[in-house]
């Protein structure tokens, strides 16, 4: 057949519906926070704002430029890179952490506005070689591959596990009018929906969240 | 994101004169303003942070409402008890919206003043006469799946994306602000969001300078309270189409509706004419689809979302025959 | 060494560790955060990339104009065609140069890249970058470039043709015929780690920490690409955040990086922006796919046809392979598989989970199915009465083929004989339910490997390989 000769054809309906440990640890220390621009030309870097976080039960005073975001103050400003930025929209849950015990997306708020707020990241949860109980039911069910999505699930369920227990209704809660009685898949997936997983650990992961909530698997 | 200077407002009435001021901007939750900041399709040169102000309590009003302080999260105020046994629609409606992160951050003002997620809107290499007057509306002959059928205008077709003002909407919330003089006022929700018109630039009541203090609910009409919102995913996705319903009935017959829209319109969208039909009115297919001929008299599609057409009308009539099932 | 026989059992069997559960060795790691990603591997003296994209699909750029995004606050150094270095040359999987002049050959092309003190600062600067466009017209559509598309002939690479016996005729007499056309859109692989590279010089030997899923392969290319020995060029990457295909090869980010950290003498690094992700790194073509079956009245295929259109950048020559798979999976004497490549000016179409079969198999499977109920013969004996003996188009025999066997243990454990061949038939509450099956084949190249062992006086052996499992297997 000859391969420059067109081959046409008709297009019909049938149209699928649209759809370690690292060698290289190079130094511990954290970049400056806010360099002088090298050039004179350059015009001055906007003023900074002073703020202090409580991190995982430590105090730290960090002078930024307020447009930094709390992930941003976390990974770039405290090496604490355990939370994630997948979207830097709100969209994907990787960088959820909580705030005074309240999950929340990290990236979509700014540091500068938590001032003497109490963070705990997932670089808090284990206590010294102890893990969390999320932590180990996370390796027991393997609930990840690749890791990514992984440090913002834990926290993400942490902190839902909290609201449930406080009697936090969900969407596909039956009736509104009562407590929450008990923690189904379906609960646990529409609770956890803010967090992504590309990997799709989520029968892992709903079945490592069951564990940690005392439910039978 | 453009710098800007930040401050936190210690009082409201600091807060409303700080904001008087051109290029400033209240942040409460921020999840909404944050996303457009690092997009650059809001350049605050100033951002008063609002969320220390004494604005977050619900309190029940001498009438038998509520009243919801601005600063109330999304989440409490949908896991509050009050609003779970009187205001169902309202619970669901938040319960329906963004993810729980989210909701944790939201505020009730912040959830009101959200902005449309238009793709163009979010471009700003792309034309868009709400974040640039004038330039044109890449939607009307883009990809408009998510766009409006109802209110639209040649300039806009932008949809807002709350499903709690949807729900405040058919509960005829009042939202409270005060300004810089500390002068209060009152928007019923009805005129708090504007239609785009020629000015989609121009998305609220809100003076320069006012700020959001609380929305006070009514006591709550009589009925069985249903959200139902159709989407792409069952979780953490805006509205194609939603509904809040509150419709009272007894064996088949409906005494009276509230119906409110959402994902058609550019302001939460209630028909009149539509809860008239329903009025004393036999629970029956013919009933729910004169109603929906009403609310979708003047409905127009613009090829990518014609289809919310048929879907408002399914999603209406499957919703009265849910509320009114004996 | 031969491999003409099964290995049968051996001392790795007797360990107890092939076939039981093992927490993962990394898994400690990633659940306390402690796992680095290319982003995070600390390092003094960073400096941060951000890229600006074309927004145009296709044209040229009339102007580019960085002067306030040069003196914007913390900037160092902004890139474009015109300060840019002359790079290797080749298609995506052999070089990856980058502002490489005023052309823009698709949308989303990175036309600029702001490095600044702070990544605030050279996010800000980056939308200070004002750049005008001569735009010209592009073709974007594959259902409206059929007529442009030639078989394609990338390197190493199955031909895009097949054909056995006659077809055409075989098709044309048969009694029983399917003839379908089937549509698959362009899809993005979005794994949960933005693309991402902190780079390095040390003299001349540059150092990458980037998040790449074929290390020896990206070596090359970043040689190639920077002009430079492949001795020189070192990558890291010990933790990556999902691929699926789309880390493979090397990705904008790379290069950007390297060039830039060699001029400034300073690590840069640079995550792309998830919106970025769609336009400056790679997806999958979307597919027009028209399956042909022909059959006797029992079922057996006579004529076996299936033609797949997918579109990529004139310059290059990858394609989706949605019909290779075809020409093994069912017997059938008569057999034609083309494949033709339409040139669009979109970005660069590659690899992404399960390449060709994916898109492949769920037209091939969607028509087996039509062909079953045309039939009106059960699906899985319609498989069984197509199993081919041996390799139905290189006649060569199956080293093992087990899927008759693994169809009806699946139909027995599924309850299919209990099933309902009419769709619509069984409700379960608000649910209609139905019972499917499909087939599936992927091909196993084997390529030479290497592996280096030692063994210690304690008894401990250590291998090392060049093998990548970023946490989702290979």
């Amino acid at each position: 057949m000859d391969e420059n000769e067109p081959i046409t054809i008709e297009i019909t309906r049938r149209t699928v519906i649209e759809t370690g440990t690292t060698a290289l640890l190079l130094t511990a220390l954290p970049p400056a926070a806010l360099a002088a621009g090298p050039s004179d030309g350059n015009q001055p870097p906007p003023p900074s704002a002073t703020v202090t976080l409580q991190i995982n039960d430590r105090s730290h005073q960090l002078t930024l430029d307020p447009r930094t975001t709390l992930l941003d103050a976390l990974r770039e400003h405290l090496a604490l890179t355990g939370s994630k930025k997948g979207c830097d929209h709100g969209q994907c849950g990787a960088c959820t952490v909580l705030i005074d015990g309240r999950r929340i997306n990290s990236c979509l708020t700014l540091a500068v506005m938590h001032d003497g707020q109490s963070v705990t990241t997932i670089e808090g949860l284990a206590e010294g070689e102890t893990l969390h109980p999320l932590q180990a039911a996370f390796v027991e069910h393997d609930g990840f591959q690749c890791g990514y999505c992984t440090s913002g699930q834990i926290c993400s369920a942490v902190g839902m596990l909290a609201e449930s227990r406080s009697g936090m209704p969900s969407y596909v809660t039956e009736d509104l009018t009562h407590p929450v009685a008990e923690l189904t898949d379906a609960e646990i997936r529409e609770r956890m929906s803010g967090n992504i997983c590309r990997c799709a650990a989520y029968p892992n992961i709903v079945a490592a969240i069951k564990q940690a909530a005392g439910t039978p698997t | 994101m453009k710098a800007f200077t930040y401050q936190r407002a210690d009082s409201t009435a600091h807060a409303a004169a700080a904001a008087a001021k051109p290029g400033a901007r209240f942040i409460a939750g921020g999840t909404n303003l944050l996303d457009l900041m690092k997009l650059q399709v809001e350049t605050p040169s100033e951002l008063v942070d609002i969320n220390r102000l004494p604005l977050d309590k619900i309190e029940e009003t001498p009438d038998g409402g509520l009243r919801v302080g601005a600063l109330v999260r999304n989440s409490d105020l949908a896991a509050d008890s009050r609003v779970r046994q009187r205001y169902g629609v309202l619970s669901r409606a938040l319960l329906a919206g963004a993810s729980a992160q989210l909701r944790n951050k939201a505020t009730t003002g912040g959830n009101l003043l959200q902005r449309t997620r238009c793709y163009y809107f979010y471009d700003v290499t792309k034309p868009c006469n709400k974040r640039n007057p004038g330039s044109g509306c890449a939607a009307l002959a883009g990809f408009n799946r998510i766009h409006a059928i109802l209110g639209t205008s040649d300039h806009c077709i932008a949809t807002h994306p709350s499903d709690m003002a949807v729900a405040m909407r058919a509960l005829d919330a009042k939202v409270e602000t005060v300004n810089g003089e500390g002068e209060p006022r009152v928007i019923p929700i009805a005129e708090f969001h504007r239609l785009p018109g020629k000015t989609p630039e121009i998305e609220t009541s809100l003076k320069p300078g006012e700020i959001i203090t609380a929305v006070t609910l009514p006591p709550p009409p009589p009925g069985v309270h249903v959200y139902r919102k159709v989407r792409d995913r069952a979780s953490y996705a805006f509205a194609l189409v939603s509904v809040a319903a509150i419709v009272d009935s007894t064996r088949g017959r409906i005494r009276s509706a509230r119906l409110a829209f959402g994902g058609l319109a550019l302001k939460p969208w209630r028909e009149p004419q539509a809860e008239e039909k329903l009025v004393d009115a036999s629970a029956d297919t013919a009933t729910f689809g004169a109603a929906a001929n009403a609310v979708l008299d003047g409905a127009r599609g613009f090829g990518g979302n014609d289809f919310k057409i048929p879907l408002t009308r399914r999603t209406l009539h499957s919703v009265l025959a849910e509320t009114t099932r004996t | 060494m031969e491999m003409n026989s099964p290995i049968g059992p051996n001392a790795l069997d007797a360990q107890g560790v092939v076939g039981k559960p093992l927490d993962r060795v990394d898994g400690r790691l990633k659940v306390t955060g402690g796992a680095r990603y290319a982003y995070e591997m600390q390092q003094d003296n960073v400096l941060y990339g951000f890229v600006v994209e074309a927004s145009i699909g296709k044209g040229k750029i009339k102007s580019i104009d960085t002067r306030a995004a040069e003196k914007a606050p913390g900037v160092v150094l902004v890139l474009t065609y015109r300060n840019s270095p002359e790079q290797g040359t080749g298609n995506h999987r052999e070089a990856h140069p980058v502002l490489t002049g005023p052309e823009v050959t698709r949308y989303g092309e990175p036309v600029a890249f702001v490095v600044a003190e702070s990544f605030e600062e050279a996010r800000a600067a980056a939308y200070l970058v004002d750049v005008k466009y001569d735009r010209s017209s592009g073709k974007y559509t594959l259902r409206n470039n059929l007529d442009r598309a030639r078989a394609p002939h990338p390197k190493d690479a199955p031909a895009a043709d097949s054909a056995v016996g006659d077809f055409a005729g075989a098709f044309a007499s048969a009694p029983v015929q399917i003839d379908l056309t089937y549509t698959t859109p362009l899809q993005s692989h979005a794994m949960m780690e933005p693309h991402a590279t902190l780079a390095m010089w040390d003299g001349d030997k540059l150092i990458l920490h980037t998040a790449n899923q074929m290390l020896n392969q990206g070596q090359k290319v970043v040689a190639t690409t920077l002009k430079i020995p492949v001795e020189n060029v070192r990558l890291i990457s010990p933790f990556i955040g999902g691929g699926f295909g789309g880390k493979l090869w090397v990705n904008a980010d790379a290069i950007l990086a390297a060039i830039a950290s060699r001029q400034l003498k300073r690590p840069v690094k640079i995550a792309l922006t998830r919106q970025q992700i769609f336009h400056v790194t790679t997806h999958r073509s979307d597919t027009i796919q028209r399956v042909r079956l022909a059959t006797d009245r029992e079922g057996h295929i006579l004529a076996i046809g299936h033609d797949v259109f997918s579109g990529n950048l004139p310059s290059e020559q990858t394609y989706e392979g949605a019909a290779l798979q075809t020409r093994t999976l069912y017997a059938g004497a008569n057999r034609l598989t083309r494949h033709r490549l339409a040139p669009l000016d979109i970005p660069v179409a590659s690899s992404m989970r399960a390449p060709g079969e994916a898109v492949g198999l769920m037209a091939l499977e969607c028509a087996m199915d039509e062909l079953a109920e045309k039939l009106n013969l059960d699906p899985v004996e319609l498989r069984v009465r197509n199993e081919p003996s041996e390799d139905p188009e290189k006649h060569i025999p199956f080293s093992s083929r087990h899927l008759i066997a693994c169809l009806q243990e699946g139909a027995r454990r599924f309850g299919w004989d209990k099933r309902h061949a009419k769709p619509g038939q069984v409700r379960d509450g608000r649910w209609l339910v139905g019972m499917g099956m499909a087939a599936a084949t992927r091909g196993n190249p084997l390529l030479l490997s290497k592996a280096n062992v030692r063994l210690d006086p304690d008894g401990t052996a250590t291998v090392r390989m060049a093998m990548t499992d970023i946490g989702t297997g290979t």
